[in-house]
């Protein structure tokens, strides 16, 4: 217990020696929150919905199929009652839901005024706001076929009309969807660089070859990485979550204990990452690239931050459930914006801790005390 | 009356060890002991295999084949008993920059487990043996090399360790500091340290007891200085002062007598297959070759042409 005391200890006089840490550490994350919670449109394709069906008639089943064909949209189930919705909108599985009332067959038949109820989710405000736009523009058109069909020649107002409400972030508030993710891209660029140099810096000032011959075990020399840098992120954390909070006023709906507790166990698998590159790296250039080309770029992208899973082609969906920033993701918006605890975000969870265990279990295995 | 090991006179027994990375053999069977106490020089040109048979003795390197104690510890089957009777200065001097002199001691002397009763007597110590009594805030990096790498051998063996593996520690150092630092090597060995130490200084060769020559892996010559001198008994080696050193050499070349010659300096040097052969033959048989020489004269041999004349057998070989 000693020597790892003096390794943590060692660990924070060099960082706070260094003169470049500080800013990267503590300035960086503001200047990106900046940058970044002002940023970014998306465009919407293929967006998940769920079909409240409780008429169950012709007509409706005629509508459901005009929104599946629709390349915006994707029908996941198609349920009976309006209270069967919220665990899909909760857990992301569907965007936005469409209910059809009872007798909106019968109605649609007889040509009388029908509405359509379109609930969507609007965490991702501006996605939400397109597919929004795009459901709107199809009943619309849908309806206008409809009359076409019935009375040719004739130009009468559609009939059919859709009531459009928005759960969640009803303000559509794109800074307040955005802020969350920069939380969790903060977090992974500022530990992952951090870990990546920190075993193998020493690898190259010729140190490590010098704590081999000490009795330091590589666990201790792993936790003596770990927490220092682990240390920065939690105050990374209290950092990006204050300035959204009261800087940008983005509502935290959630419970602020649950989301320190996911981001610590985020931080275990951002800060193993950064160990494991840093054990396959002979040098501090080459460990920079590999954590930034080899594992940050790809993860960020394929995340579920830059383009939405959903609009990703198939065969590159699967891939996305190896990145443990799409669990995060998932977390800190669902925090924030949902206001969701553990009874919804346990899978995640789980799956963050599983990756994070790995990726250190491989770091330990990969920074042995001696070259076979 | 059987020994028992701790009471062994050598402190590292190696025994045909050997290491590969990939095909390359980077150290070739070699074999040699080092008697407790000695100061053992470990010679070779660059990538002759020093750091790697020093890394295979501290339990850093698997060995490929082959085996070595040091201590009386097996270094492939108990590295962790082999650590902990040893101090190694790495190749590059090992400390932290960004601490401080006294944070490096501290650092040091806890990871490998100094006694904090221990701690004060032999934080003085180091500090005292690196002449940095004073400068205890300062920073290695602003600090002289010759201070620095005395720092480093302190923190390597404030663990008091019997054994102590040095890898070319007078690298980049002015030669007043490297005088002073085998100054330090000397007393160690004279309290019963054992020091295994790599050049490629071979004036540095004088301060240790006894030189293992490497070349390509290979253990190439062994013995102490004299009996390292010893390979030119029965030969000649005469050294040749002359303008036209290159003519001169491929000239000499030519001669069935001479077997070898080498640039040493500004001059020639040149072994002559026995002692029977005259100088002033050799002198003759250039001024026919329209080669004028200054002079010609047998000279003791230093480690140098020890040295090349080993390489140039093995090149041979
Ligand atoms: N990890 C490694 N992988 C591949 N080759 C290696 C490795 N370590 C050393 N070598 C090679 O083994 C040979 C011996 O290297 P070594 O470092 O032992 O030489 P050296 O005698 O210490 O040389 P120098 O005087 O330059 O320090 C070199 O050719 C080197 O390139
Ligand atoms: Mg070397």
């Amino acid at each position: 217990m000693r020597r790892l005391f003096f390794m943590i200890w060692k660990e924070l006089l060099e960082l706070r020696q260094d003169k470049r840490m500080l800013p990267i550490v503590f300035v960086a994350p503001i200047l990106q929150l900046l940058v970044l919670g002002y940023a970014a449109t998306t465009d919407v394709k293929n967006v998940p919905i769920v079909v409240v069906d409780a008429d169950r008639s012709s007509g409706s089943r005629d509508l459901i199929r005009t929104f599946d064909a629709s390349p915006y949209f994707t029908v996941t189930s198609v349920v009976s009652s309006v209270n069967e919705i919220a665990p899909y909108l909760e857990s992301g599985r569907a965007w936005m839901a469409l209910a059809i009332p009872v007798r909106y067959g019968q109605m649609i038949g007889a040509g009388a005024p029908t509405t359509v109820q379109v609930v969507a989710d609007g965490t991702d405000a501006n996605s939400t706001n397109i597919a929004l736009g795009y459901a709107t523009n199809l009943v619309a058109a849908y309806a206008q076929d409809l009359m076409t069909k019935r009375s040719p020649g004739r130009s009468l107002p559609a009939g059919l009309q859709a009531d459009v409400r928005v759960w969640f972030n009803p303000q559509l508030e794109s800074k307040d969807f955005m802020i969350p993710g920069v939380l969790a891209l903060l977090l992974i660029v500022m530990t992952v660089v951090l870990a990546s140099m920190g075993i193998v810096r020493e690898k190259e000032m010729g140190t490590l070859e010098q704590l081999n011959v000490t009795p330091l075990r590589r666990w201790q020399l792993i936790v003596g990485k770990l927490l220092p840098y682990g240390l920065i992120g939690i105050v990374d954390i209290f950092l990006v979550v204050g300035v959204a909070r009261f800087w940008f006023r983005v509502p935290l709906l959630g419970s602020f204990g649950l989301l320190f507790l996911l981001s610590l166990v985020f931080l275990l698998s951002t800060l193993g990452l950064g160990l494991f590159v840093s054990t396959i790296s002979q040098n501090q250039q080459q460990a920079m690239m590999t954590a930034v080309f080899f594992f940050m770029t790809p993860m960020i992208y394929l995340s579920g931050f830059v383009f939405p899973i959903e609009n990703m082609p198939a065969v590159i969906r699967p891939v996305t459930y190896l990145i443990p920033l799409r669990y995060y993701l998932v977390i800190v918006r669902g925090i924030f914006l949902k206001g969701v605890g553990m009874a919804v975000l346990w899978p995640q969870a789980l799956a963050l801790l599983a990756w994070g265990l790995t990726i250190l279990g491989l770091a330990t295995l990969r920074s042995s005390k001696r070259a076979a | 009356m059987s020994v028992p090991q701790s009471a062994s006179p050598d402190a590292i027994v190696v025994r045909d060890l050997t290491r590969k990375f990939g095909s390359f053999v980077a150290v070739d069977h070699l074999s040699f002991t080092v008697r407790t106490g000695e100061i053992f020089g470990f010679l070779g040109s660059n990538g002759a295999g020093k750091t790697t048979t020093i890394r295979m003795l501290c339990g850093l390197l698997k060995p490929t084949s082959g085996a070595a104690t040091v201590g009386g510890r097996d270094v492939g089957r108990d590295p962790e008993g082999v650590k902990a009777r040893i101090g190694y200065m790495s190749q590059k001097f090992s400390l932290y920059e960004l601490l401080t002199v006294d944070q490096n001691i501290r650092l040091y002397a806890e990871l490998y487990g100094v006694p904090p009763k221990r701690f004060a007597e032999r934080r003085r110590f180091v500090l005292a043996m690196a002449g940095l009594e004073g400068r205890e805030k300062a920073l290695p990096r602003d600090l002289p090399g010759g201070f620095r790498q005395r720092l480093a051998l302190g923190c390597a063996i404030l663990h008091e360790p019997p054994i102590l593996f040095l890898d070319e520690p007078t690298g980049g150092v002015d030669p007043i500091s490297r005088r002073q630092f085998w100054r330090l090597i000397d007393q160690l060995s004279k309290s019963g340290v054992t020091v295994l130490v790599t050049t490629h200084h071979l004036d540095e060769a004088e301060y240790c007891h006894r030189l293992a020559l490497i070349h390509a892996g290979r253990l190439a010559a062994l013995g102490t200085t004299r009996e390292l001198k010893q390979i030119f008994a029965d030969r000649q080696l005469v050294e040749i002062r002359t303008e036209r050193s290159v003519d001169v050499m491929r000239a000499l070349d030519a001669m069935e007598e001479v077997e070898e010659s080498s640039l040493f300096g500004t001059a020639v040097h040149a072994v002559l297959r026995s002692r029977d052969v005259e100088p002033s033959e050799i002198v003759a048989r250039l001024a026919a070759q329209h080669l004028a020489v200054e002079s010609v004269e047998p000279v003791q041999p230093s480690l140098e042409d020890v040295f090349l004349d080993v390489v140039e057998k093995a090149g041979r070989e």
